[in-house]
């Protein structure tokens, strides 16, 4: 017989087919035991949907999964787990209001919690450093948190396979950090590691190998530790990345946005509390706002667009006008143009078609008559230059804004606003979930808007980006945003200190409040 | 004085048991997520079934197994619809209600002024003969204990089982219950059963003990009330227990100030326990946390596994 270790799980020929798309055509991966194997790919390659064939979620249409050297059909998660495979969802597939136990609970079968599971976590979360209260309720949770109860939950069913899909998206530079050293901790043990990532620095600081996939196929096997990022980058997009081009700030005109003393309570009874921010952002400037996802980013988009009104009119002022009582319409026609976080619901209506869509935000282009009647014509003209100047991909401004992918209808959003010719800029997350073609050309609208003499504000969680693009930088951590620095005089590890509430003064004056000294 | 209080607090009991049933019923029902509109109209087929076979076969508890049944058989109609065909469930509720209203007013129309032998208040030999305790414990209606018994049967099932513990991590959200491997599906049959069950057992109450007989439209509203006592409790059964007898007292309230002759039209008067009910409750349930601590988070919404 072969002398060859049997791998842990061995993919031939996956083939899944949707509606629209061939998710995954004929893929072949092979994990060995003790392997920390990274699924490399974009937005859209097929990773999610290859994970979770593997963890009996979705069903393939063609193809074999070996386990331990055994031909195995998995078709439920159930199932998965039985064979010993466990998996940590990129959204959480966590219950907000139930316990830590009683999440726990509900995916170990026949358990329903009680003290003796209640040791079993804490014991299991003490010898991997993922400390956990199992009576304290998740929404209660930081999202680092809520990733360890996940983790714990998995390792709980003694797994031989664990499946990361995404898990560094929502963590600090620190709890990285400190995730990384459990998953090789797991590897040492024995368990093999699925890890699915677009982020090229993990990969190569992570895995031993690694599988590339690009629009469902595989495009490349490879060692990661040996590869650049630029050499990963071309097997993942299937050409170089293109680099942004970049002058150095001309601040003209100060303070475009202004914002004084910003303090709001949440509306959300799970929202982070604006509490004493202040910025300043002068046209021809990129300012970005760090810090980790549910620190109060959500509320001060909000409330910069207009979306909920502040105490006092000059607590938010734009353009030299007092807004802080206006309203998103008033505030738009001042010129601050806003792509807010959320793509469906928010930037856009996804049922809408294009036209539509662009009419929403930009009426005021002489979209509409004096009467309130729509032009349709140039309202088509509108979202045909749209799409034209920053090259969406789709048949048409008559289609919905549902049929384009993530990174299209935020390039679709993005250029919407920038037509309509802003003199602020607010950015939520532009390139959240956006595969990384269609990223660098959204912070090149960016860059170009800012070169323009536009005042751009970022808000984005995504370090890399902001370095790359921003020339000031400030941290929001819980509600509060640190003093503003230029990106020149700080640096990633300096923001990961802010990320975790650094300059917030014990007694819960943030160090930009203390009175300063003469 | 004591006995006319003790005649109060068992004409209470009496009146909120209807809702007690219907309401425990739709609230294990909204935990798994789905909202059922159709209290109304299962009450309505549950009691007409129960006086029809009541009134046939002369066994009052064999009625009250077929309205439970019927109750539940309608409701099956409302699962199929939503759960397996994904219609809109406020919509299909709605119909279900129209439907069930229209359907027991037709079946029961030849069974009106009919007389049957009710379901009788308990008396055991002894025990309901005690002075004050008797009257106060033990002389209620069977369907008095049997709703207590289900209101003990479901704070039980949902906080101390793990299968109460699925359910209502199915009604948190469906698509993370369905990604860890639960049925999903399978357990919104059971939780939409189960309240069409309720409100089944809760309209036979009312034909065979409360009122008893038959007429069209007989729970006149109560269903839409078990439908809000279920929102304003919180979806807390022992809430749920108190906003019903609460508005048990409320409608003898009205039937003193009707008997008294108090100068107020009687329509007012009749509109009082409901009116009163839904204020008392929504002032008490005005906390934002609580609320979303609560209430099942994909209420309404219909689930479909992408697969």
């Amino acid at each position: 017989m072969d002398a060859a270790p049997v791998p842990r799980l061995q993919l031939s020929g996956i083939t899944k087919r949707f509606p629209a798309v061939v998710a995954n055509d004929g893929i072949d991966l092979t994990v060995m035991a003790g392997e920390i194997h990274a699924v490399l790919g974009e937005n859209g390659a097929g990773k999610s949907t290859l994970v979770k064939i593997v963890y009996g979620v979705v069903r393939p249409d063609a193809g074999t999964i070996r386990w331990n050297g055994e031909g195995v059909t998995i078709d439920t998660p159930a199932k998965a787990r039985a064979l010993g495979i466990g998996m940590v969802f990129q959204q959480f597939s966590l219950f907000e209001t139930l316990t830590v136990g009683e999440n726990i609970a509900l995916a170990l079968d026949n358990s329903r919690g009680g003290r003796e599971l209640d040791d079993r976590i804490r014991e299991t979360s003490a010898r991997y450093g993922l400390a956990l209260d199992p009576y304290r309720h998740v929404h209660t949770l930081s999202v680092g948190e809520r990733q360890r109860v996940e983790i714990v939950r998995c390792l709980l069913q003694s797994p031989e396979l664990l499946i990361m899909d995404e898990p560094t998206s929502v963590l600090t530079p620190a709890a990285i950090g400190k995730l990384f050293v459990t998953l090789r901790r797991l590897a040492d043990e024995g368990c093999s590691i699925l890890y699915i990532s677009h982020k090229l620095d993990e990969i190569r600081t992570l895995c031993d190998r690694a599988t590339v996939l690009r629009a469902g196929k595989v495009t490349g096997h490879c060692d990661p530790r040996r590869q650049t990022n630029v050499e990963l980058a071309r097997l993942m997009i299937g050409h170089d990345l293109p680099h942004p081009q970049h002058r150095t700030a001309s601040t003209r005109g100060d303070g475009l946005l202004e914002v004084r003393n910003l303090s709001l309570a949440a509306e959300d009874p799970f929202g982070t509390d604006l509490a004493g921010i202040d910025l300043s952002v002068g046209g021809g400037e990129i300012v970005g706002i760090a810090g980790v996802s549910g620190n109060g980013q959500k509320e001060l988009a909000a409330a910069l667009s207009g979306e909920r009104l502040a105490d006092t009119a000059g607590t938010i002022v734009v353009n030299g006008v007092p807004a802080g009582r206006l309203d998103a319409a008033a505030r738009r026609a001042l010129g601050l143009c806003y792509v807010p976080e959320e793509r469906d619901g928010h930037g856009a209506v996804p049922e809408m078609s294009l036209a539509e869509n662009a009419l929403l935000t930009a009426y005021g282009q002489q979209l509409v008559t004096g009467q309130g009647l729509i032009r349709k014509r140039a309202v088509r003209a509108f979202a045909e230059a749209t799409i034209a100047r920053f090259d969406v991909k789709t048949p048409g401004p008559d289609a919905t804004a549902r049929s384009l992918s993530g990174g299209n209808l935020q390039k679709f959003i993005v250029g919407r606003e920038i037509l309509q010719g802003p003199r602020v800029m607010v950015a939520a997350q532009p390139t959240w979930g956006v595969d990384i073609g269609a990223s660098a050309e959204i912070r090149q609208a960016l860059i170009d808007l800012r070169d323009a003499g536009v005042a751009v504000l970022l808000v984005s969680e995504e370090l890399e980006e902001l370095f790359e693009i921003c020339d000031k930088v400030a941290v929001m951590a819980q509600g509060r945003l640190s003093p503003v620095k230029s990106v020149a005089e700080t640096n990633a590890a300096q923001l990961g200190l802010l990320m975790g509430g650094s300059f917030i003064a014990p007694d819960g004056v943030p160090a930009a409040l203390a009175p300063r000294e003469p | 004085m004591i006995e006319h209080a003790i005649t109060l607090f068992a004409l209470t009991l009496a009146a909120g048991t209807v809702l007690v049933f219907a309401a425990l019923g739709e609230l294990v029902t909204e935990k798994a997520g789905v909202l059922n509109l159709g209290v109304e109209g299962m009450m309505l087929v549950g009691a007409v079934a129960a006086f029809i076979v009541a009134d046939q076969t002369g066994h009052a508890w064999l009625g009250a197994l077929a309205g439970t049944l019927a109750g539940a058989a309608l409701s099956l109609i409302f699962a199929v619809l939503t759960l397996s065909l994904l219609a809109n469930q406020v919509a299909a509720g709605l119909a279900l209600s129209l439907f069930g209203i229209g359907l027991s007013a037709f079946t029961g129309l030849s069974h009106v002024g009919h007389v049957i032998d009710p379901i009788a208040p308990l008396a055991l030999p002894g025990l309901s003969d005690l002075p004050v305790i008797g009257r106060l414990l033990f002389a209620h209606s069977p369907f008095v204990y049997l709703s207590l018994l289900l209101f003990a049967l479901v704070q039980w099932f949902l906080f101390g089982t793990r299968a109460g513990l699925v359910l209502r991590a199915i009604g948190e959200s469906p698509q993370s219950a369905h990604a860890i491997g639960h049925k999903v599906i399978a357990v919104r049959y059971g939780a939409v059963t189960f309240g069409g069950a309720c409100a089944g057992l809760g309209g036979a109450y009312m034909a065979l003990a409360y009122a008893p007989m038959w007429t069209e439209g007989m729970t006149a509203g109560r269903g839409w009330i078990a439908l809000a006592l279920v929102v304003f409790a919180n979806w807390k059964p022992w809430r749920v227990l108190a906003g019903a007898y609460l508005f048990g007292a409320v409608t003898l309230v009205q039937f003193q100030a009707q008997a008294m002759g108090v100068d107020v039209p009687s329509q007012f008067l009749a509109m009082l326990p409901y009116a009163a009910t839904i204020i008392v409750l929504a002032l008490i349930s005005r906390d934002a946390v609580a609320i979303r601590r609560n209430a099942p988070a994909s209420l309404g919404r219909a689930f479909h596994a992408d697969d």
